[in-house]
């Protein structure tokens, strides 16, 4: 199949690739620029384990072509942490709140919660739960990853994490 | 010793010992997306497979034409039965002792059966392949009816085994019958119920679900021809198995096959078996001497490998009029699909199902399981729970409301009456288990005082006459459930897997500097294996858990273990864990006690450290004499400082919980909102309570989805109409309830630790626990039980049978 010139910024870095026109944005990342941080689960867009960062909004990239990407700018789980190399608030508050597990729907779930702390600095529970409700978790029951995010939250807007009592 | 000198207790916490809430290990890669799962490797020349399903449920294979998709640009080889017979791989042995169609061989017994492998340079080129390659197909008539199977008139699924009238377990009755198994006494159980003031019968569905790990199953084989070895990386609960089953029928020797599962995405019992994709792909590699990748999509995944559960359970219990059980028999058709891929522990073809007299003080028992097979995918795997233990829970927990309510006593009460009692303890069971340890009674108070259980019947009385007065809408359940488990398989005398005993294993290592490795038989898949076994060895040898490195999954350097499921990790491997390191610390006791010039005898351990009695300024730390190991050991002693120890347990260990849920009803809409969840778990000794709570929060969103929602549905022509996640029912973060967590302690007496085992309780307890939730809420209106799963459509009809939108 002939193949299309696409050009895009992801974590900062301009790429410059050649694909099929059908290769999907999470082929092209995972095998053709070996970010193998966001993961397929479903390939039907209802599980999230594939979500970056592109232009500003949190697309499930199984469900993009690369070359509808083209110009973009993404973000991937592996362009999350912080300029100095430090970890990102949200990496930092899912190890500190213990909210993963098997790590296979984390860099999703923190890519989608990086998206939403953006949208809402300062959520609530119930807009925790309905901003990740495109993110699918088998192993955590998404309590200790809204901790996780509300560890964030606080951590960058300056106020003292309280975790809510039990 | 001076004030500067840190405590035993300063000391102790410095390690991170057993009951720390250590963070995890693990987190660091897994937040900045360098998990190494197997879908992220790629290997120089990898060639990539994909599968022809069978669109049919029961169709005879009249013809396959691949030479269109052989065409297709970069396909390099299209694999059908036919190629497989050359190397006498059609078909393969299962766990649960019968043989199952790699690729289909004449027929196809369920829909997506596996019918052909293409393999191509490309997942598009496979893919496009796989879309022309043509099969011509008679179709047969289909039954997905387990109670229809044993009929006289029932389509046979098995022509293979049409003769056999002896299957893997003992005499077969009928063309579709796997096995006949049975436990309990029966005379007496009869007899019992022949005198029996009250008896409750009911018969109780558990559907057939789905494991659903966020990763799909996947692999990728390499074989090497120079050498004659193969290197098979895949999603393994179980890679020593994998390992020696692979040898076993490829006869490639078992040391020229490196298995390794590296991060797994979740597994809940979907990753024990062996799959037709794991051998298609080494055979391909073999084929083609290049590496193959095979990675199912979530169809395949949630329509061909292990679905669990599908169990149909018809249940009685006997009791005297005061309520005090006498007796409980239970007949049960479990619907294995068309090969019988049970994984359970090979003798017990229903698993631990004789679990089902549950916590309670029952004489006499009985039950009896008949295996059947149906146009429905194979498997009957354990999702998050020990062999079929959550089936007998289930239906235990469902079985003791509905006699509760038929001597009419509240169900916490009935419980109660009927609870074993702490001194019954170490407990034989009617059906021969003996349970090692329980305070049952304390649980059920701890978690009735904590809700407040009165009061909440009482709400539910004033809501249940406002109900009849046609002020609300809303119905009120109250869900209680007592559950007791079965894990860590297990004894050598009882289990075994194809005839290698349940045993597992740790290895570890002390290096010079007092850091260390362990390797161990075990694989996490989530579970955090990487921080709690160095906090079980940090406690037992002294040395700080982080200077402790916890390796899984690589045959090559792992000892042999028989893998995670089951909740068999900290029963079994942790044990062992515990044993090794009580040889390692004796040898570092003799050399304590050489270089401090006194007796072994003279010696007692504090901590991180030999001490003189009576002289505590006189001691050796486990750094320093990891450092004497390996250059001044007394003479005649071996160097070094290592350790291997097999653990084959005594005893399984029998973890407890008691949970309460309170559901609201809207009758008229079937929607339900679980407003509370509360769930106390004893699984002994506790070794990271962070982790234990979150193995908790899981266990309970994935018993969630169970009882409110998940089914693996055929519809007649036997199509599986839920095989998507459109479909399948996954809890997201908002329709899971809150969930809150408590505990008690009670040690296992066989454990070299007291632990034991937690992952599954919540799934196990979970799931009775909601679904009583659900049928509370009906009671009042004559209602014995309703089936699960609880959505909104089941919940509205059962209230429109019930005559409530009248």
């Amino acid at each position: 199949m002939a193949k299309s010139h696409v050009t895009m910024k992801v974590n900062g870095k301009i790429v410059d690739e050649l694909v099929e026109p059908r290769t999907l944005l999470i082929h092209f990342l995972r095998e053709q620029l070996m970010l193998t941080g966001p993961h397929i689960g479903c390939e039907t867009s209802h599980c999230g384990a594939c979500t970056v960062d592109l232009d500003g909004k949190s697309v499930k990239s199984c469900t993009v072509f690369a070359l509808q990407a083209n110009g973009a700018e993404i973000r991937t789980i592996e362009g999350i942490a912080n300029a100095d190399g430090t970890l990102h608030a949200l990496q930092e508050g899912f190890r500190e709140m213990h909210g993963l597990q098997c790590g296979f729907c984390t860099p999703g779930m923190i890519t989608r919660a990086y998206r939403l702390l953006q949208e809402n600095p300062n959520p609530s529970e119930v807009e925790i739960r309905y901003g990740i409700s495109g993110n699918l978790c088998r192993c955590t029951g998404y309590q200790n990853i809204v901790k996780a995010i509300q560890y964030a939250a606080a951590k960058l807007t300056g106020v003292p994490f309280q975790e809510a009592a039990e | 010793m001076n004030d500067m000198t840190p405590t035993s207790a300063e000391r102790a916490e410095k390690l991170e010992g057993m009951g720390c809430k250590r963070k995890r290990v693990e987190d660091i890669r897994f937040t900045q997306g360098k998990g190494n799962y197997v879908d992220d490797l790629k290997l120089p020349g990898m060639l990539y497979g994909d599968l022809v399903r069978s669109p049919h449920a029961h169709a005879r294979v009249k013809s396959i034409d691949t030479s269109k998709a052989a065409a297709v640009p970069g396909v390099v080889a299209v694999i059908t039965a036919e190629t497989l017979k050359t190397v006498n791989l059609a078909w393969m042995p299962t766990l649960a002792g019968d043989v199952q169609m790699v690729l289909a061989d004449g027929r196809v017994l369920f829909q997506n059966q596996e019918v052909a492998f293409v393999i191509a340079e490309s997942r598009e080129a496979a893919a496009d392949a796989v879309e022309l390659v043509e099969v011509d197909y008679e179709q047969l008539p289909v039954n997905v009816d387990p109670l229809k199977a044993m009929a006289s008139n029932a389509p046979m699924i098995r022509e293979d085994l049409k003769d056999k009238t002896d299957g893997a377990h003992g005499k077969r009755k009928h063309y579709n019958h796997i096995f006949s198994w049975q436990a309990g006494d029966k005379a007496a159980t009869d007899a019992a119920f022949a005198r029996a003031d009250v008896t409750i019968r009911e018969f109780i569905v558990y559907p057939r679900v789905h494991p659903c790990p966020l990763e799909t199953c996947q692999c990728v084989a390499s074989f090497d021809k120079i050498k004659g070895e193969l290197t098979l990386w895949g999603t393994f609960q179980a890679p020593h198995v994998i390992r020696t089953v692979g040898s076993l029928i490829s006869k490639i020797p078992e040391h020229k096959i490196h298995v390794i599962a590296p991060d797994i995405g979740g597994g809940f019992g979907n990753k024990v078996g062996a799959y037709s994709g794991y051998i298609c792909s080494i055979v391909a590699s073999i084929v083609t001497g290049r590496p193959v990748k095979w990675v199912e999509d979530r169809i395949e995944n949630l329509s061909t490998t292990a679905f669990a559960r599908d169990f149909h359970m018809d249940m009685e219990i006997a009791a005297t009029k005061e309520g005090k059980v006498t007796a409980m028999r239970c007949y049960t058709i479990a619907d294995h699909g068309a090969f019988d891929a049970c994984a359970n522990a090979t003798k017990w073809p229903a698993g631990l199902f004789s679990i089902i007299s549950g916590s309670y003080d029952f004489p006499a028992a009985y039950c009896l399981v008949d295996g059947v097979y149906t146009n429905k995918a194979p498997g009957g795997v354990a999702y998050r729970c020990s062999f079929r233990v959550t089936e007998a829970a289930y239906c235990i927990e469902r079985a003791m409301d509905i006699m509760a309510q038929k001597v009419g006593m509240d169900p916490a009460e009935f419980r109660m009456k009927n609870l074993i009692r702490r001194e019954q303890f170490p407990y034989t069971s009617a059906f021969g288990w003996q349970y090692d340890s329980g305070d049952y009674q304390t649980a059920m108070n701890k978690a009735m005082e904590t809700v407040n259980y009165k009061k909440l019947r009482e709400e539910q009385k004033a809501k249940r006459h406002a109900f009849k007065r046609g002020e609300t809408r809303d119905l009120m359940g109250i869900g209680v459930a007592f559950f007791t488990e079965i894990v860590g398989a297990g004894p050598s005398r009882a289990c075994d897997i194809l005839g290698i005993a349940m045993f597992d294993s740790a290895e570890i290592r002390i290096h010079p500097t007092g850091s260390g490795i362990c390797r161990l038989g075990t694989k996490s898949q989530g579970q955090g294996h990487e921080t709690t076994y160095a906090q079980i060895i940090a406690t037992e040898l002294g040395l700080p858990a982080d200077n402790i490195m916890i390796e899984e999954g690589n045959t090559d350097t792992a000892p042999y273990g028989l893998g995670t499921y089951g909740s068999r990790s900290t029963p079994v491997s942790g044990a062992a864990t515990a044993m090794a390191c009580r040889k390692i610390k004796a040898k570092a006791q003799m050399i304590a006690a050489y270089m401090l010039e006194v007796h072994d005898d003279d010696l007692e351990w504090d901590v991180d450290r030999f001490r003189v009695k009576g002289n505590p300024e006189s001691f050796k730390t486990m750094t320093e004499l990891a450092w004497a190991a390996y250059h001044e050991v007394p003479p005649g002693m071996e160097p070094g400082l290592e350790a291997i120890n097999y653990y084959d347990p005594p005893n399984f260990t029998f973890p407890f919980g008691a949970y309460i849920c309170v559901v609201d009803v809207d009758v008229d809409t079937g929607m339900t909102n679980v407003r509370r969840f509360y769930a106390l778990d004893d699984c002994g000794i506790r070794i990271n309570p962070m982790i234990i709570e979150g193995q908790i929060h899981g266990g309970l969103t994935e018993a969630f989805g169970i009882a409110m929602g998940q089914e693996i549905h055929y519809d007649d022509d036997g199509n599986i109409t839920t095989a998507s996640l459109m479909d399948y029912f996954l809890p997201t973060a908002v329709e899971t309830p809150h969930w809150e967590t408590d505990w008690t302690t009670t040690p296992s007496p066989h454990h070299p630790i007291g632990a034991k085992g937690v992952g599954e309780s919540p799934n196990v307890g979970g799931v009775p626990c909601f679904s009583n939730a659900v049928n509370d809420a009906f009671t009042f209106l004559g209602s014995t039980h309703i089936q699960m799963p609880h959505d909104h459509w089941r919940i509205w009809t059962a209230a429109e049978k019930l005559g409530l939108h009248e």
